[in-house]
């Protein structure tokens, strides 16, 4: 058995209220951070742990923090990124129903290292069951002192509010999401500036995802140094991996960063295999945006090693040959499913959540979106496949945030390594509506690339 | 185009207001716009949609123009701008939910309730509409049901129908 940080008593009856979970050692960190260490401190100890954003990007957080501008007499802000929407992810969703405190702790101890007063946690609206359980939650560590005016006697004060969303992917991006928070349509903002210079009402403002401000939570217990022992080089730590798809066990599973992928998917501990007794043929590692991987590609790196759950090596051989770890949203695609299906349902979903302010954006995704539908539908034709791949081209890095990008990878991924499968449809325009391409080629091992022999 | 649908305004109760004030209450003095999509939601969750005549009064109590109400209601998608059933039934319809069969259950849905996607069924009780991903991948298919947002996860055919029952005979 792996170590688990995070989701170490997530099994224990009662853990979501206050007093069982600090019965498992709960709110010791902010009794440390709080009472013997100092902001600068605590930001070290993140710096020293290595953690990296765990809502997609693997910015640094210790160093997203340090950006932080601190102006005498303006307040600061730190608002927690739970509207997890990312197609393949629900980790945030699952710690939040079953942990709630575990956030509500990471708030604080986070809260105190920034010099806020005040914090939001911006959640995705559709998750009414889960705000109802944070408020719940932030009522009972209010009503024992963890929250409000001079906690634990200190003199720090700090209010904790839970903000609901409204139904749009895009305020997953930091400054969509600080427009929305402000009352306004989401609709990202130019960088710079920033938010650690200007973000919430133009405050300096850290904005972090939810698995990000929980691992906070043991980096402080254990210090900065344990935790980066746990991982593989850069990716240090325990992951939240959201596993789904056609798999026998999906769910969500705390990984050490370093995992081979091959043991995540096969192994009874984890995913236990492909369901129904059938052979994997692709998946997306890291939430929809991410490239998709045929199976073999998945499981080995281009020269026939073993890939990795980290964020190195499944990036490994850059989008030639691979992917990357993103949100951690795995999902895994079984021999009878269709790749240009897919594709065009994952076009579908950044088309309707295109918040319209970038052209390229806001109108090729809708071109993306009609191309393939027109593929699937077996209208296609050859020029099709390049009228995609130029479609695409034109909206990656054209954008203000990075939902271009993430409308893009996809389908240059899927044309990329299943154009087998897209002229297929062409060519086969009746046939590709009764039946599926299959597997073909695509689970088929990498061989380790030969070494010279010595003489 | 906002099309008014409606035209007796609602009026709010007190403790509508009283709520209304509780949310205002969470952001710095002048940031009181912050407030305007729990407010939103609050509203809904009062008349299961959000008529223009309730849009108004929101801008006027939050003392914005009603266009910073309209813009807002008009890109989330989680607001009804025309009245649903009493139980608006959502189903995941993106990637990962398709790999196990939601496409099954919008189908479904749509005999089994006898409407198309986002029409209400005669008694006034069902309305169905496909969105995208609930963040909930690893149980597809997945509904929720506002306006308690309540979940149900691994739908089939046949739970699908025992869940329509369920809420007939509450009803």
């Amino acid at each position: 058995m792996s170590r688990k940080l995070l989701l170490e008593h997530i099994n224990v009856p009662g853990i979501n209220t206050l007093e069982v979970y600090r019965q498992k050692g709960g709110y010791r960190a902010v009794e440390k951070a709080l009472k013997t260490l100092t902001p600068e401190e605590i930001v070290e100890e993140v710096k020293k742990s290595g953690l990296r954003g765990r809502g997609g990007a693997g910015f640094p957080t210790g160093m997203k923090w340090s950006f932080l501008a601190k102006p005498e007499g303006v307040a600061r802000y730190l608002v927690c990124n739970a509207d997890e929407s990312e197609p393949g992810t629900f980790k945030d969703r699952y710690l939040m129903t079953y942990i709630p405190h575990a956030l509500i702790e990471g708030m604080i101890v986070s809260s105190f290292a920034l010099g806020a007063n005040t914090s939001y946690i911006y959640v995705r609206g559709e998750m009414m069951p889960q705000i109802r359980i944070l408020e719940k939650a932030i009522a009972e560590a209010k009503a024992a002192g963890w929250l409000g005016k001079n906690i634990l006697g200190t003199g720090y004060d700090l209010e904790l509010y839970v903000q609901p969303g409204g139904g749009a992917y895009i305020c997953g991006e930091e400054t969509a999401l600080l427009e929305s928070l402000e009352g306004k349509r989401g609709n990202p903002r130019i960088k710079p500036p920033f938010p650690a210079i200007a973000g919430l009402y133009g405050c300096p403002t850290v904005v972090n995802n939810v698995e990000s401000i929980a691992a906070v939570v043991p980096i402080i217990n254990d210090g900065g140094d344990e935790y980066a022992k746990i991982g593989i080089g850069r990716s240090t730590g325990t992951k939240l991996i959201s596993a789904s798809g056609n798999l026998v066990k999906p769910g969500v599973y705390e990984i050490e960063l370093g995992l081979p992928v091959e043991e995540f998917i096969y192994s009874d501990e984890y995913c236990g295999g492909i369901a129904n007794g059938k052979r994997l043929k692709a998946t997306v590692a890291g939430g929809s945006s991410v490239p998709v991987l045929p199976a073999n590609l998945t499981l080995k790196l281009a020269n026939g090693e073993p890939r990795l759950m980290s964020y190195e090596s499944l990036s490994e051989g850059g989008f030639a040959t691979g992917t990357m770890l993103g949100s951690g949203g795995f999902i895994a695609f079984d021999e009878d499913q269709c790749i240009v299906r897919n594709t065009w349902n994952f076009s579908r979903f950044y088309h309707h959540e295109s918040c319209g302010q970038c052209s390229p954006c806001r109108e090729g995704t809708g071109w993306m979106e009609k191309v393939l539908h027109k593929i699937e539908h077996g209208h296609g034709t050859m020029e099709d496949v390049d009228l995609l791949w130029d479609i695409q081209r034109k909206i990656e890095g054209n954008t203000i945030c990075p939902l271009g990008d993430a409308a893009a990878w996809p389908v240059a991924s899927a044309i990329r390594h299943f154009r087998d499968e897209f002229e297929w449809h062409i060519k086969e325009p009746v046939k590709s509506q009764s039946q599926n391409y299959g597997i073909a080629d695509y689970a088929t091992p990498i061989e380790k690339a030969p070494v010279a022999e010595e003489k | 185009m906002l099309k008014v649908e409606e035209q007796t305004p609602v009026v709010f109760s007190s403790e509508l207001l009283a709520k209304f004030d509780e949310v205002k209450s969470r952001y710095p003095e002048g940031k009181q716009k912050s407030a305007l999509l729990p407010l939103l939601h609050l509203v809904q969750a009062e008349f299961l949609w959000v008529p223009t005549s309730a849009m108004d009064q929101v801008a006027e109590y939050l003392n914005i123009q009603p266009i910073e109400v309209y813009e807002v209601a008009t890109f989330y998608t989680m607001y009804f701008l025309k009245p649903q059933g009493k139980y608006a039934l959502e189903v995941c319809r993106t990637g990962p939910c398709c790999l196990v069969g939601a496409e099954k259950i919008l189908s479904h849905l749509e005999n089994k309730l006898g409407v198309k996607e986002g029409e209400v069924t005669a008694d006034g009780l069902f309305s169905f509409r496909g969105v995208e991903c609930l963040a909930a991948c690893g149980y597809g298919p997945v509904l929720q049901i506002s306006p308690e947002y309540t979940f149900y996860e691994n739908l089939t055919t046949e739970s699908v129908d025992k869940l329509i029952e369920d809420l007939k005979n509450k009803s």
